[in-house]
């Protein structure tokens, strides 16, 4: 693919009702040939989605297996690197860092070439380096899990070294993207890039402070924290509810607002709407992370304050769910005819869902109850699940076929993957509300005595017919993600090259409007 | 003139500073005071160091990523202090890097599990849980009971948590061997009390029941039967903790 420059093919959206160029996204003419310089650097974004792919199969997997664990302990088969506690670290990162890293790494490289109408900054040899780094990081902070070798900080589990060579790929990814930003050949920077780059700077800024350590050794894999106690608590929610908040919200609501207008075909919803959405959302976000330390030995004006902020974070999540799905006026039916798309939609959705209930669970009283239960894990998984991954499958479905320029092999093996997937997640969100809040209200139940009605242990058998339906869950959700693959891999096989999505002219577009 | 959002949409340094300037803001005001206001951690007697031992245990519990199951954090309700014991306080993990407070009870929670089993359930238990306890679904670790300590590099242990602020003096990381083969009790000829000056309460013993070997089992059962036990709140009321 050639830059077009002269726009004759060019689609540009527009914001309703807002006759700046601002926020355009430009549809690129399709060429097969052009100067090297002035070619969108690809092939490294059409690695990224392999590995997107393959990461989440991966990530689903173990997932299923440890929650199978739970119901039949037996599965962790007495070996030491089978065990629920170094698999379920293998599991996270592998969901957030392997399957949602490559999905927004690589969609932040295709968007930010598309939008700025620029090669990648650095070239293919450093966006090749930021993918082959990356992967590295992976394989290293997965095998390390396996072999015993973690700081022991959720969501933070990779050792000193390890952090040390992602901080080098990082500096190296926020090279590729800001310099692309740069060298833009639009006057305006895109919103989804917004997005993407607080989700670059913000995640740098987070762990780096988080994982500050002094190694026992230089050649000894195991580092103690600069941190302790009650002080590192509150860095490690502070960095750990903003991974949820940068990583899997802000750069997730880049994608949202590329893939969505691209595949609807209509501008973006409220161009004022992005920019409140923005702001809001990045400056509140940080300050949520106490909610996850509500009654422990956190000072309570520190667990006060994460939980006012993060009530007042519904409104820019809604805010931006709302830009995100009237973004489909007139274009509703798109939704019965482009899979892609309802995978996008259905997302938006989830995120609706899991940005109302995390603001109730952040209130004292609620998390009261809620701590320490599966109402958490279910509450995770509706955002990890219902948003992460539905977004990821609904930008795969747009960028691979277009990425191979060939059409999606068949729509309805994507909507068995849609449909399967999302009773997944049904079962696995329901069943963990049952479970979670029964498993708090047993745990302060009295009986008419004023004695603790249940012991501890009644409360683990009671969880078992639920975690078996959590499993299933998962297994419906990794078939589904298995259809996926295959039918992605049967459309990059395909002989057939494709016209991508249907272009459809400037004027058009104006004339909706 | 007119404020206008494109200012900010044509310039990436601008974004970028911006954003950054605006994600700091909270982190600043929750986390900075945490460090600077004495408040934060009320002055309790008893807290210490962990001992060789002891802190080789914790490495194991982080390893194994048990606080992925069990919380060492008790909130402030009557039903947990019931049924764990006194809320948590700030000063019992202030020397824990990193911290293991947990998220989530899969399992009980182990703040103040020291004590409550004697040493041979907690090695039965760890091996076959559900020998002890049938509706159990944590993992068995046997293998814990097979493998030899590490613990040449135990000194570098003490001393790089001294780097990050645990006060251990020169005489503890000194004997940091001498101490962990005195608790776990490969030293018989040695006096205990030499361990209880410098890690008062600490106790020794030959916590897996085979004399001569140390193990990890050893390790992992001094760090769980420690926990919780440093602070005597039978004499602890709010007013001694007031600042």
């Amino acid at each position: 693919m050639s830059i077009g420059r002269d726009g004759r093919d060019m689609r540009i959206l527009r914001y309703r009702g807002c006759s700046m160029t601002a926020a355009v996204v430009g549809e690129v003419p399709l060429a097969t040939a052009g100067p090297a310089a002035d070619r969108y650097v690809d092939d490294v974004i059409r690695a990224f989605a392999v590995a997107a792919v393959f990461w989440g199969i991966a990530a689903f997997a173990v997932g299923t297996f440890i929650a199978f664990q739970l119901a039949f302990p037996d599965l962790n088969f007495g070996i030491e690197y089978t065990t629920f506690g170094r698999l379920r670290p293998l599991h996270t990162s592998a969901a957030v860092f392997a399957f949602g890293g490559s999905a927004l790494i690589g969609s932040s490289l295709y968007v930010v070439q598309r939008t700025c109408r620029a090669p990648l900054f650095g070239g293919a040899e450093l966006a090749w380096f930021v993918f082959v780094g990356y992967q590295i990081f992976i394989v290293l902070a997965a095998t390390g899990y396996i072999l015993g070798i973690t700081q022991g900080k959720e969501y933070a589990e990779p050792e000193w070294y390890v952090d040390l060579w992602l901080t080098v790929v990082w500096v190296a990814y926020l090279v590729c993207f800001g310099g692309t930003l740069l060298k833009r050949r639009e006057p305006h920077i895109y919103v989804a890039n917004w997005f993407y780059l607080a989700f670059i700077l913000t995640i740098a800024m987070l762990h780096i402070v988080n994982n500050l350590a002094v190694p026992v050794s230089l050649t000894s894999s195991k580092s103690y924290v600069a941190w302790a106690g009650v002080q590192d608590a509150m860095i490690q929610w502070w960095y750990g509810h903003n991974a949820v908040g940068f990583f899997l919200t802000a750069g997730f609501l880049g994608m949202m607002y590329y893939f969505i207008p691209k595949a609807a075909q209509r501008p973006v919803y409220s161009y004022r709407l992005s920019i409140i959405h923005f702001w809001a959302l990045i400056f509140l976000y940080i300050w949520a992370g106490p909610h996850h330390l509500h009654y422990t030995a956190l000072p309570d004006w520190t667990q006060t304050l994460g939980m006012v902020f993060s009530i007042m974070l519904w409104m820019p999540s809604w805010g931006g769910m709302i830009n995100g799905v009237m973004t489909l006026n007139g274009a509703w039916d798109k939704l019965r005819t482009d899979p892609g798309l309802r995978f996008s939609v259905a997302a938006v959705g989830f995120y609706g869902m899991s940005t109302f209930e995390g603001p109730v669970m952040s209130v004292k009283a609620v998390n009261a109850l809620s701590h320490y239960t599966d109402w958490t894990i279910g509450h995770v998984h509706s955002g990890a699940l219902g948003w992460v991954a539905f977004i990821s499958f609904g930008m795969l479905y747009y960028m691979v076929p277009a990425l191979w320029n060939r059409r999606l092999h068949s729509k309805a093996l994507a909507d068995w993957h849609f449909w399967i997937a999302t009773l997944g997640i049904v079962l696995y969100i329901t069943s963990m509300w049952v479970s979670g809040i029964m498993q708090g209200l047993m745990w302060r139940a009295y009986d008419e005595y004023g004695f603790l009605q249940y012991s501890f242990i009644e409360t683990v058998a009671a969880m078992h017919p639920y975690y078996i339906i959590r499993a299933m869950g998962g297994v419906l959700f990794l078939t589904g993600a298995l259809i996926m693959a295959y039918n992605l891999w049967r459309t990059i096989r395909s002989a057939e090259a494709n016209a991508l999505v249907p272009t459809v002219p400037t004027a058009t577009i104006a004339a909706a409007e | 003139m007119k404020f206008s959002h494109a200012i900010i949409e044509k310039n990436v340094l601008l974004l970028g500073i911006l954003s950054l300037i605006t994600v700091s803001i909270g982190g600043l005001v929750q986390i900075v005071p945490l460090f600077a206001v004495e408040q934060t951690i009320e002055r309790v007697e008893g807290v210490r160091p962990y001992s060789p031992l002891e802190l080789a245990g914790r490495n194991i519990y982080i390893r194994e990523g048990c606080y992925a199951c069990h919380s060492q954090q008790i909130r402030t309700f009557r039903d947990e202090v019931e049924r764990y014991g006194h809320y948590s306080l700030a000063a019992e993990s202030m020397f824990d890097h990193p911290f293991q407070w947990g998220s989530k009870r899969t399992g009980p929670d182990l703040a103040r599990v020291g004590g409550k089993y004697s040493n041979d359930w907690q090695v039965q238990h760890l091996k076959d849980p559900r020998a002890l306890v049938p509706e159990s679904v944590m993992p068995a670790y046997q293998f814990l009971a097979e493998k030899p300590l590490a613990f040449d590099d135990i000194q570098d242990h003490l001393a790089a948590n001294r780097a990050v602020g645990v006060p251990y003096t020169d005489e503890q990381i000194e004997k940091a061997r001498f101490d962990l083969l005195l608790q776990a009790g490969a030293l018989p000829d040695a006096d205990p009390a030499e361990l209880t000056a410098r890690y008062p309460k600490a106790v020794a013993g030959d916590f897996d029941g085979k004399a001569g070997r140390v193990t990890e089992m050893d390790a992992l059962v001094a760090y769980l039967q420690m926990l919780g036990t440093l602070v005597d709140f039978s004499d602890l009321t709010p007013d001694r903790v007031r600042q």
